[in-house]
């Protein structure tokens, strides 16, 4: 699937919070640029911060979608803040709790804590935090038009959300 | 609500300051009340959902919610109406409508030729904190 920095919806709840996690692989082929090895030292396979950011603007875009039944295209306006304090390599799982801070007809504010599991001790360590704008661009302030099919949440969403057992959504 | 927790008119600036700085990234000594958000701050459209949030945020209080109803503060989609614009320009019948719905804009000059492009520039940090103090006491 492509662009989907997420793997799994884990909590759910409704107009309020939503979870998700992805788990980090070595398969993924941007790990082996970031960084490759070079003349100061070996290869050090990371998440790019830049995709973590994008994994909680998924997950907390759609927690903003399903207060309408996805009928409004919620696309990410702003990133409010957005600090990263540890790094996350392969075999490790990032886990995205998005809360709703404010919502109304124009769009929402969300924050997030970002934390990531080690499989070897088994324990969660809290990461970071994302405080991002979502925009509803049907209602935005120039009146711009935009087309009635809502290309934000299509077939990739969809998948997601039905795997996670929401299937019910965005249907 | 009891007149100690009213906020004065210089509390009002130095939070709204600080929503200005958070929401826009500007230097504090760039937010002076003259300041237009659009020309002087570099706000764009997304940003005034951004400061509406934080105001209402700022000055909410578990006795009295600070709620900021869509089109109370900024004239938006107001100006897609076609009664109210007519080739770039308010009209009579839209001025009317923003002295009654936003008396804490300072329309001034901007009346005598009142291009809807220009209308960004009436927002200045006075015109909020007049909003806000406006609201406060209502």
């Amino acid at each position: 699937m492509r662009w989907m920095w997420i793997d799994t919806i884990t909590a759910f709840e409704p107009k309020t919070r939503m979870v998700a996690i992805k788990n980090v692989s070595m398969a993924e082929e941007h790990l082996h640029a970031h960084f490759a090895a070079d003349a100061d030292g070996p290869a050090r396979p990371l998440m790019p911060n830049s995709l973590i950011l994008e994994g909680m603007a998924q997950t907390a875009g759609i927690l903003v979608g399903s207060v309408h039944d996805f009928r409004e295209k919620v696309v990410l306006a702003k990133v409010q803040n957005a600090t990263i304090t540890g790094d996350v390599g392969p075999g490790q799982t990032i886990r995205y709790d998005a809360r709703i801070e404010r919502m109304d007809a124009m769009g929402a504010s969300t924050v997030g804590i970002v934390s990531r599991f080690d499989h070897r001790d088994g324990e969660w360590r809290e990461i970071g935090t994302i405080e991002l704008m979502f925009s509803h661009l049907d209602q935005n302030m120039q009146g711009m038009q935009f087309p009635e099919e809502n290309f934000v949440f299509g077939e990739n969403f969809r998948t997601i959300l039905a795997a996670a057992g929401f299937g019910a959504f965005g249907g | 609500m009891s007149s100690a927790t009213v906020k004065s008119r210089d509390e009002i600036i130095a939070d709204v300051r600080e929503v200005l700085e958070e929401a826009l990234g500007v230097d504090s000594e760039d937010v002076t009340l003259d300041a237009t958000l659009n020309g002087d701050l570099g706000a764009e459209s997304i940003d005034y959902l951004d400061i509406v949030f934080r105001l209402e945020k700022t000055f909410s209080t578990p006795e009295k919610p600070f709620k900021i109803a869509q089109g109370e503060m900024l004239p938006e989609n107001l100006m897609t109406d076609p009664s109210l614009v007519e080739g770039g320009k308010v009209t009579a019948k839209g001025i009317a409508l923003l002295k009654d719905r936003m008396p804490h804009l300072a329309l001034g000059n901007w009346e005598s030729d009142p291009q809807v492009a220009k209308l960004g520039e009436l927002f200045t940090v006075k015109s909020l904190v007049d909003f806000v103090e406006r609201k406060l006491k209502g």
